[in-house]
């Protein structure tokens, strides 16, 4: 588009100003992306203002998945806000579970039996392991390898899925934890799959390194694009893998240790450059670590009840108070803030959503980058709109 | 950098795991040949296709109409009513409470009270459901109706394969479509209708023996206190 084209006040029968390239000469392409774009996991569109093929502008437009799950869930019971918050991050419902169970569990004071913790912990790694894997695979498919590292990562995730399957009854929307426990009770039978499906994951891990790692077109696709400084990462409130790889040490399973945490050894991988490639690296080495949080759980899981007895499940009427649960979700700290005005549903239920707010340095990561880039720096955030609009 | 957040965590005693080794990181190196990174992961997709025609842990995908995974145990689809005996008007086991209505999330249950009674499993008088209609639509398959049911009379289906041309009334179902025997539950959740059944003799048996002593007491005052009446009475 030659400068002398566009000296119209009129972009395609729109009356708006033209925008200006910050050089002062010829004016900025602007280009909705989304939403239907197929990188954009969902239903996402980014307004975005380009100067030939660099992007000067971005705008994020979110609320297409909007379905009010706050709301509903003021007017329903605490028990019944448990299988929405499957749908909130549907690729970790079992890590959204937890959330919520632990935030009404601070809210009353309730204890959790020893076995149902462990089994927490085991499921909420196993989640932790497939989103990783098919957040990698979603990423890679962005960069243009359509199908087979995508595949790779489904083959396993299948696995782990057929575990909750076994187990939940349901292969996403899991609905397993209670306030003091869990719904159901492992049998030895699933603990010896998943001690199976466990042992087979470091050959997994290792198999996806070799595919990918060292793959030339990755490193140079991956590697300085899309820097996100630490600073800018901890002022902006970004958690996660994200944050971990800018080379911040933050991971809520150590800040907080909250359920049994603190009794694993495991290590929180970091990141030196805080681009695409350390947030892929960053996501294979946790994927290792939980593999490490797995096999010690599985190797120490005591006997007992999995539901305190002195849980409620009917007529569930928390006293009046506030509290906020959080935990390290595979995306982020996710956090569920809830006040009881003493009813049986709650006054005010707000999610902390990993992915909105790790959505909100997006544009200081793809100013000055590529279209194409765009694509590959927003797959590296590793976002579900289900989460970001709720 | 001052971070007062990093400050909340505790010294960690082990060393962090980085992506890099030392500030230096595979990069695309001048030296070694270019794309044999490439190369390597193509040997590693090679070694999966040819030994997957060896080893069926690597053959992942079965064809779906033909071929079936079977569900397993604890799958839940939809919810059905378990009725006892032969006839499903006589033997549901629902006796309309209304709390799974109230319980249900997307609220897809729709309860309507009987006026009448009519004895349940244990011969007990209770009301019965003149509608009891789920808008599968709506339905999220999420199980709180039967984990809130105190009667054990709403369970799980696992049929799947539910597709309609009907969008609305195809998809709610009334009493008659939803009722199930316990002869299919059994088949479907063998454990868990085992267990549930065993619950239910219990609960039986302890109110035909309650039912018995009181028979028996009453028996016993029937058969006891006719002399002094009797001999008052004249």
């Amino acid at each position: 588009m030659s400068p002398t084209e566009t000296k119209t006040e009129k972009i395609d029968g729109w009356n708006r100003p033209p925008v200006i390239a910050p050089d002062g000469e010829g004016e900025l392409l602007e280009v909705a992306m989304g939403p239907h774009h197929p990188s954009t996991h969902g239903v996402f569109r980014m307004d975005l203002a380009l100067d030939g093929e660099r992007v000067v502008r971005l705008k994020p437009v979110f609320g297409y998945l909007h379905r009010n799950h706050e709301k509903i869930a003021e007017q329903a019971s605490y028990l019944a806000s448990m299988p929405y918050t499957d749908r909130l991050d549907y690729i970790c419902s079992l890590t959204n579970n937890w959330a919520y169970a632990l935030a009404v569990e601070k809210l009353v004071a309730q204890q959790v039996p020893e076995r149902a913790e462990y089994i927490r912990v085991i499921l909420g790694e196993l989640t932790r392991i497939q989103n990783h894997a098919s957040s990698i695979g979603f990423l890679i498919q962005e960069m243009g390898a359509s199908g087979t590292p995508l595949m790779y990562a489904f083959k396993e995730r299948e696995k782990i899925l057929d575990l909750f399957e076994s187990l939940t009854g349901s292969r996403m929307m899991c609905n397993y934890m209670r306030f003091g426990g869990c719904r159901v009770d492992v049998s030895a039978a699933w603990l010896d799959a998943t001690r199976k499906v466990v042992a087979g994951l470091p050959q997994f891990v290792d198999e996806f390194e070799t595919l990918l790692s060292s793959n030339e077109i990755l490193m140079a696709r991956c590697q300085g694009v899309g820097i996100l400084k630490p600073d800018l990462a901890v002022n902006a409130g970004v958690t996660g893998p994200m944050l971990r790889a800018s080379g911040v040490d933050y991971d809520i399973r150590k800040v907080d240790r909250y359920g049994i945490y603190d009794r694993f050894k495991f290590r929180v991988p970091l990141g030196d450059h805080g681009d695409v490639y350390d947030r892929y690296m960053v996501r294979i080495l946790e994927m290792r670590e939980s593999i490490r949080i797995v096999e010690q759980a599985l190797k120490e899981i005591p006997g007992g009840p999995i539901m305190d007895p002195k849980a409620k499940i009917r007529g569930f009427r928390p006293k009046p108070g506030e509290a906020y649960g959080r935990i390290e979700a595979p995306k982020g700290e996710l956090g569920f803030y809830l006040i009881s005005d003493g009813g049986p549903n709650p006054y005010r239920y707000r999610v902390r959503p990993p992915s909105l707010i790790n959505l909100t340095v997006l544009e200081d990561m793809c100013l000055g980058s590529n279209v194409a880039d765009v694509v590959l720096i927003f797959g590296s955030v590793d976002i579900v709109l289900g989460e970001v609009d709720r | 950098m001052n971070i007062e957040r990093a400050a909340l965590a505790p010294p960690l005693k082990i060393q962090q795991p980085r992506t890099t080794n030392h500030g230096s990181r595979t990069t695309i190196s001048e030296d070694a040949l270019l794309g044999e990174g490439i190369l390597k992961g193509m040997a590693e997709t090679a070694k999966n296709f040819f030994l997957s025609y060896v080893s069926k842990e690597r053959l992942t995908t079965v064809e779906y109409p033909e071929q079936r995974i079977p569900t397993v145990e604890a799958a839940r689809v939809f919810p059905f009513l378990v009725y006892d005996g032969v006839d499903w008007e006589a033997g549901l086991r629902c006796v309309a409470c209304q709390i799974c209505e109230k319980e249900c999330p997307p609220k897809c249950i729709y309860i309507d009270k009987s006026k009448d009674k009519k004895p349940d499993y244990v011969g007990k008088q209770q009301f019965y459901p003149t509608r009891f209609d789920i808008d599968i639509s709506v339905c999220m398959s999420c199980q709180i109706c039967v984990e809130v049911c105190p009667f054990e009379a709403i369970k799980m289906d696992t049929e799947f394969e539910l597709a309609t041309d009907d969008r609305f009334g195809g998809l709610l179902y009334d009493r008659k479509q939803l009722a199930r025997s316990n002869e299919y539950y059994h088949s479907i959740h063998p454990t868990e209708a085992s267990e549930v059944d065993a619950r239910l003799g219990e609960e039986k048996a302890k109110v035909e023996a309650k039912a018995r002593a009181a028979a028996e007491a009453a028996a016993a005052k029937a058969a006891a206190p006719p002399a002094p009446p009797a001999g008052g009475g004249s």
